[in-house]
């Protein structure tokens, strides 16, 4: 603690805590414009100036610390002078007026007000010119006032590096990439910028930005993984805008789907009413628009939906066996919505047909994880990247699909630390890797085994660690022996060189954190793969400590957690199988029913049990196969076989179309629950809203089904729901509502309450049946389908930023839809010349199972001869290419790797 | 909403994969460091005339670095001709004319006039601050070439029959040098005749101050460095820029190898593994003479050398700063860092730095190798040392002239300068080029030298002495000296980059609205990061304070 005076008071600062830290700490405002808590201070705008004495001129509070027995004026006469004449000087070149013309959240004018600077006596610059090409931001840089937060936030918190301060002098400005209008410029509209502004000079393009809120709500994200904790700004019960919270995973950070992806609720397509299929319209395997609906479905009332809906699965049930069954539950609803839709599942319809998308992410990785170390979530969390001195990313595009992980791991690399990047697409976060390996598709066992290979040739493997904490390691050598740079290097396309400094670099750092996605899961070898990740990192020790693990980036906001609560065919909830007699007579007792002790059917293949006239009846809650599965012609089909779907959703999906009856759900913000992000923290979602027309909340509308079907639940809040799944999963059994509801957010493994929370696991050993983590060689398989003469490109899928999954929300939100209107796919543009095409034409795409046309666009990140396309667009769904070939261990189809053909395509109809 | 039109590009521009390959074979062998980024920038300007966003675009993808860390720094320094899309690109020849203080009193503003009457021109005429050639004003330069005491009809011949390189400088060689026992004392520092502390205590002893214009003793400088952490660096300042400047060009002309003795034996004494030289881009001919006696320095075999780097810069005053300067070398905007941490303890790439101006280190050979009292034995009124004024304005000879310290503006005139021009009185005078504020003729008996000034208002700063008479004005010299300051101020606090622009607009009317401009240069003085906002007031509080008749 550091003694020093302020303004004649006695204070105290904390070692690194600068004289406005202090103060403000202890309540003393001195007036600041371009300092913001958690940035860099820059000291530039000089309006917290203060008057240390002994010194010759006045420093800045913001950035100067102060010393023992240092005193410090902020209101004297001579600081006051300066602080006004800044903000004087300031006033005198921003538009006319009192208050901002922009933001009623203007900290310029609070001080203005605080320090009695009402008017400028300078004469005005010359104004810049209003920028609104940008459909998410808008820049009004007459009331910028230099103080470069926003550049600070581009840069150096989210590691953008759109915005620049150029020029010199009174000519000094604001600038995107070469001074371009924002919306032709490289910015991915965060908005961390217009979080981190002052004056409004920079503020959201839509929404009622001017308006004040009726009041603010604390939740969380509804997209990502990632687990943002935001703000909901709410009046006249919409929501208005989103700011960033200072939750454990994102620190005030969002994304652009987060802060601007939030109007889908409000979309006037939104469910209200439930609707039943009007008799005699028969199901076909094409999608019903949207227009079209009321041809195809009636409304009807809750009591009558919710009698049809039961009744239709009680009868197949009850004359078809539970086995004519299954329920898809959703990733993005609450721990407690899975929880009870698989409980229904198993308790009223008795099997364990019960699955959700994890099935199309990462259940290769969990298998492979389950199988090696016993455990299917990340060891290390997103923000021990600070930890770490390697990062290794592989098959993951987080900049796109985890954009507020992906700041963490730039900043981690802009302290220093190494990036090795290994991605068949060369993404924006190449250009921050210290090694970027551009490998073929398909390819990622071979290039893995040698990585290892080359560990041990040199032996740089970790001898101590591998004699205690794993097994099977002689396998291991044998298998990955045959993988010499030299042989590797023909079949990845990586020089040897590479591959052994990659090796090297991975194998001797002090922590090294690998962080895979779906380029690794969705394959046929995805388990393979996650196989050979696992096997890295034990060869080489690097897991169970601080800055060294292995971390699958989970995709849906809760499909974590979804899984976790038992929302997947052979487990309940923590993993534990169903077929173990001892794990199911505990959930026969806790649940008060008979269960099934067969693992049930995944996603794909509920589906190929459908077309096998197996399974009769669905009950769908927030999934959109239609859409997400593989081989789109032949999971339309299968839905349309179905005697009776009940979907339940927010929107009219394309899954929606095949119903038999529709529930209109409720969205993220229009309830309360628990969501579990990749980090494996739960934290809690808040209601912000109510849900529109007759709407119902997920919760209830499951219970009412559970009524229908003979349970007589009596859960009065997610609450309750809650307490129960801690009874369910002793790995949570320690997380209070109370605790979530005080701190937000907890990390499991938390098994009695008071725990801290885990966030690193194996520090000794695996919960594994020996202790030990074991090596599962993996030898070299190819795709299901490589391409050939008659279909020579390779097509991946993926997501892009501005649209989430099958798009049902994200196509939904004005801002994400303006900027990223239509389908589109990137190719190569050396492979758009080669098919006579020109960027921004229409282009067929063919596999041997479907085709779509859609509009190309030159992307030199794709490797020449693959193809990349988002799969979140109905008009030319990606999927209706692909093939439902699965993994055979995590059932997940390839969704990275099919062979297709592509040519010139005149119209924009599939 | 509007939507984003259909894209068929991902968002911003796109590499053009032929300017790649050009800008690839620029660089050629030269590493690809981020610190490196103005010496790519100059490369590119010189090879084209001008730098286009399609070279910016490759170059960010060559260096892997977002374009608008190429475009911030490039559009700082004055040097680069950044264009936009819709730029045509400037003509091959830049006539650059000095309009600051000495030039304009000797009628720059006319010359500019005149060759922008010119017609059918294939040049642009640029105005430009201090080119450091002060005692031949006005000057221009054409293309790289300086044109001294330059009329329309100089300017002309050099433009059409002229060379348009730097001019070629006839130095004092290596080997003459040597003759005169050059090198001597650095090779007995290296042999351990001589130890570190015995001649940092010399230095100390000499009373030599910093002569980049702070003053602060060198001795005690280095011997700070000692105390720092290693690796330690040293960074030799040779952007003199402060107008009516011309010192440092004038010693490097002659003889650079007694610079770079001094620089060698400063980075023996802290111990510095890395020399880095930053030169302005004005001095064009004193940059070719450095590169030549660089690499006569390198085959010389006189003894173990360190790193020695010589970086070019690209029209910025604010570079002189200190922690500017480093920033620039660094390849970065030149904005002064706050301090602490003080460039002695975090400098140059994070490192303990000793930062020279360039004539400090001309003085340390002669200093080690005559003893203290050789440079001790100089000064008038209590004042210790030699000064190298830099005298120009309405005096009979101007230019270098080596004075004790502590002489009067006087004694300067009539001693050293032969006195005034023919029908020229002394009216007033800058002390210390346009930022140590202007001094009336009644005090031309202060002694100059560092510390003496300030209760005056002024200070001697690099000793650029600009002499008005009676034929020139106190305001006009402020206002030129103020928009001077507008021009090279780095934008990056309020009081500087907003101050100075404000202030020049108030000047610039007939009627000055004196409380406001002195609310505002109180501020300026108080609240700015650097000397440059903190001095810029300095003439214009001058001017309302010795010269009030010229505001009736």
């Amino acid at each position: 603690m550091i003694d020093f005076k302020l303004d004649g008071r006695d204070l105290q600062a904390m070692t690194g805590e600068t004289i406005l830290q202090a103060a403000k700490r202890v309540g003393i405002e001195i007036p600041h414009l371009c300092y913001k808590d958690g940035y860099r201070p820059d000291g530039n705008c000089r309006a917290c100036v203060v008057d240390i004495k002994g010194e010759r001129v006045l420093a800045p509070s913001c950035c100067r610390q102060p010393t023992h027995g240092m005193e410090v004026q902020s209101t004297s006469e001579r600081a006051r002078h300066s602080q006004r004449m800044v903000l004087e000087l300031l006033k005198s070149d921003m538009p006319p007026g009192e208050r901002s013309a922009y933001t009623p959240r203007s900290e310029f004018d609070y001080w203005a007000t605080v320090l009695g600077v009402h008017g400028a006596r300078f004469p005005r610059r010359e104004q810049p010119l209003r920028d609104v090409s940008n459909p998410a931001i808008a820049v009004n840089l007459d009331a910028c006032i230099q103080c470069t937060r926003c550049v600070r936030a581009c840069r150096e918190e989210q590691v953008n590096d759109v915005i620049g301060y150029a020029f010199r002098g009174e000519h000094s400005a604001i600038v995107f990439d070469l001074d371009d209008p924002m919306g032709d410029s490289t910015c991915v509209s965060c908005g961390e910028c217009v979080q981190a502004c002052p004056t409004g000079a920079l503020m959201p393009a839509q929404f009622a930005a001017h308006e004040v809120p009726d009041r603010t709500v604390d939740s969380a994200c509804p997209y990502c993984g990632v687990g943002c904790l935001l703000k909901f700004n709410v009046k006249d019960e919409r929501i208005i805008s989103v700011d960033g919270r200072d939750g454990p995973s994102n620190h005030g950070r969002l994304c652009v789907k987060g802060r601007y992806g939030f109007d889908y609720i409000h979309h006037a397509a939104r469910l209200t009413t439930p609707l039943i299929r009007r008799e005699g319209v028969a199901k076909t395997a094409a999608l019903v628009k949207h227009a079209d609906l009321p041809r195809y479905f009636r409304p009807a009332s809750w009591d009558e939906a919710l009698d049809f809906a039961a009744r239709g699965l009680r009868e197949l049930r009850d004359t078809r066996g539970p086995a004519s069954l299954a329920g898809f539950g959703s990733a993005k609803g609450s721990n407690e919505e899975a929880y009870l839709f698989q409980k229904l599942i198993r308790t009223g319809f008795h099997t364990n047909n019960v699955d959700h998308c994890t099935r199309l992410c990462h259940a290769s990785s969990v298998a492979a994880l389950l199988e090696t170390i016993g455990s299917g979530a990340v060891s290390n969390q997103v923000a021990d990247v600070a930890e770490a001195e390697v990062l290794l990313i592989i098959g993951a595009r987080p900049t796109v699909n985890h954009p507020v992980a992906a700041t963490f791991m730039k900043n981690a690399v802009k302290a220093g630390k190494a990036l090795i990047l290994l991605d068949p697409y060369r993404s924006d976060l190449a250009r921050h890797a210290t090694h970027y390996l551009q490998f073929r598709p398909d390819t990622d066992v071979p290039l893995l085994n040698c990585l290892m290979q080359v560990i041990i040739e040199e032996d740089l493997h970790n001898h101590a660690y591998i004699e205690r904490y794993t097994e099977g390691f002689d396998e291991l050598k044998r298998c990955v022996a045959d993988y010499s740079p030299e042989s590797v290097t023909r079949i990845c396309g990586i020089a040897p060189a590479t591959l052994r400094e990659v090796a090297r670099l991975y194998a001797t750092s002090k922590g090294s954190m690998i962080f895979w996605g779906m380029g690794i899961s969705q394959h046929i070898h995805g388990t393979d793969n996650a196989r050979c990740l696992i096997s890295l990192a034990l060869l080489t020790g690097q897991i169970g400590r601080p800055g060294s693990g292995l971390h699958p980036l989970r995709g849906q906001n809760n499909v974590q957690g979804a899984s976790d609560v038992g929302l997947i065919p052979m487990v309940f909830p923590d993993y534990q199988r169903v077929d173990n007699p001892q794990v199911r007579a505990r959930f026969e007792h806790l649940w008060g029913t008979q269960l099934d002790p067969k693992p049930g059917l995944t996603v794909v293949e509920i589906m190929h049990a459908v077309h096998a006239g197996q399974i009769r009846g669905m009950y769908i809650m927030g999934e959109n196969p239609a859409m997400s599965d593989p081989n789109l012609n032949h999971a339309r089909h299968a839905l349309a076989e179905l005697e009776h779907l009940v979907v339940q959703d927010i929107f009219f999906t394309e899954t929606a179309g095949f119903a038999d009856v529709i529930f209109p759900a409720s969205a993220f913000p229009e309830k309360t629950g628990t969501f579990t992000n990749t980090d494996r923290r739960v934290q809690l979602g808040r209601q912000a809203v109510p849900p529109p027309g007759d709407a119902r909340q997920d919760l209830w509308i499951i219970q009412e089904m559970a009524h229908r079907l003979g349970l007589a639940w009596n859960y009065a809040s997610p609450r309750d729901v809650f307490n129960e799944l801690r009874l369910a999963a002793p790995s949570m059994a320690g997380i209070t509502w109370e605790r979530l509801e005080q701190s937000h957010s907890v990390t499991y493994p938390c098994e009695k309450e008071g725990d801290p929370g885990d966030p690193i696991l194996f520090k000794t050993g695996f919960p594994t049946p020996s202790g030990r983590g074991k090596f599962v060689p993996a030898a070299y398989t190819h795709a299901a389908e490589l391409p050939d003469t008659d279909y020579p490109y390779v097509l991946i899928t993926g997501r892009q930023l501005e649209h989430w999954h099958t798009g049902s929300m994200t196509r939904h939100a004005s801002v994400l839809d303006a900027l990223e209107p239509e389908p589109v796919v990137s190719v190569h543009p050396d492979d758009i010349e080669a098919a006579g095409l020109k960027a921004a034409e229409f282009m067929r795409a063919e596999s041997r199972r479907g085709s779509l046309v859609a509009r190309v666009r030159a992307d030199p990140g794709v490797q020449r001869g693959t193809i990349f396309m988002a799969f979140c667009y109905a008009e030319a769904a990606a999927n209706l290419l692909t093939s439902e070939e699965l993994d055979p261990f995590g059932k997940i189809p390839e969704f990275k790797f099919c062979a297709i053909r592509i040519k010139a395509a005149t119209v924009a109809t599939a | 909403m509007a939507k984003t039109n259909n894209r068929g590009q991902l968002r911003g521009r796109r590499v053009d994969p032929v300017v790649l390959a050009e800008i690839q074979i620029l660089l050629g062998a030269l590493p690809r460091r981020r610190d490196l980024l103005i010496e790519y920038l100059h490369r590119i300007q010189d090879h084209y005339g001008h730098i286009s966003p399609a070279s910016m675009v490759a170059l960010a993808d060559e260096l892997k670095l977002a374009m608008t860390e190429i475009y911030e720094v490039a559009t700082f320094y004055h040097h680069f001709d950044v264009l936009s899309d819709d730029d045509a690109p400037p003509p091959a020849l830049t006539v650059r004319v000095c309009e600051s203080v000495t030039c304009a009193m000797f009628g720059a503003e006319a010359l500019i006039k005149d060759l922008e009457g010119t017609v059918a021109r294939s040049y642009r005429i640029q105005r430009v601050p201090c080119v450091g050639r002060c005692h031949a004003a006005p000057v221009a330069v054409v293309g790289q070439h300086p044109v001294e005491q330059a009329t329309s009809e100089s300017v002309a011949r050099q433009i059409e029959g002229g060379d348009h390189e730097p001019e070629t400088l006839r130095p004092l060689s290596l080997d003459d040098y040597r003759k005169g026992g050059g090198y001597a004392v650095w090779q007995a520092c290296l042999a351990g005749v001589r130890t570190r502390d015995e001649v940092i205590k010399t230095l100390q002893d000499s009373k030599l101050r910093g002569l980049g214009g702070a003053g602060f003793p060198a001795g005690t400088k280095w011997s700070i460095l000692r105390q720092q952490a290693a690796p330690r660096l040293l960074a030799v300042n040779i952007d003199e820029g402060e107008p009516g400047t011309f010192k440092d060009r004038h010693y490097l002309e002659r003889d650079p190898h007694r610079f770079l003795e001094g620089m060698l034996i400063a980075a023996w004494a802290v111990e510095a593994d890395a020399c880095y030289l930053y030169l302005r881009d004005e001095y064009a001919a004193c940059r070719l003479l450095l590169e030549t006696e660089l690499v006569q320095l390198r085959t010389s075999a006189l003894g173990p050398l360190p790193l020695i780097e010589l970086r070019r810069g690209a029209g910025a005053y604010i570079c002189g700063e200190e922690s500017a300067m480093i920033e620039s070398i660094e390849g970065k905007r030149g904005m002064p860092r706050l301090r602490p941490p003080y460039v002695a303890q975090v400098g140059l790439f994070g490192r303990p730095t000793l930062e020279h101006n360039m004539e400090t280190l001309y003085w340390v050979r002669n200093i080690l190798e005559h003893g203290a009292t050789w440079f001790t034995a100089h000064g008038r009124r209590d004042r210790v040392g030699l000064r190298s004024f830099s005298v120009s304005g309405r005096v009979s000879k101007p230019g270098v002239h080596l004075a004790p310290a502590g002489v009067s503006v006087r004694e300067l005139i009539d001693e050293y300068c032969g006195g005034m021009l023919p029908g020229h009185e002394l009216y007033g005078y800058f002390p210390g080029g346009a930022s140590g504020g202007i001094l009336p003729a009644s005090l031309a008996n202060l002694p100059l030298d560092f510390d003496t000034l300030q209760a005056h208002g002024c200070f001697i700063g690099s000793a650029a002495i600009i002499v008005l008479s009676q034929h020139d004005r106190a305001r006009d010299a402020a206002l030129n000296a103020m928009r001077f300051f507008e021009h090279e101020s780095c934008g990056q606090c309020t009081p500087c980059r907003v101050g100075t622009a404000k202030a020049a607009r108030l000047m610039a009317e007939p009627k000055w609205d004196g409380p406001l401009l002195l609310e505002l240069a109180r501020a300026m003085e108080d609240a700015s990061i650097c000397g440059l906002g903190q001095a810029a007031p300095n003439p214009l509080r001058s001017a309302m304070r010795y010269f009030p008749q010229e505001f009736v």
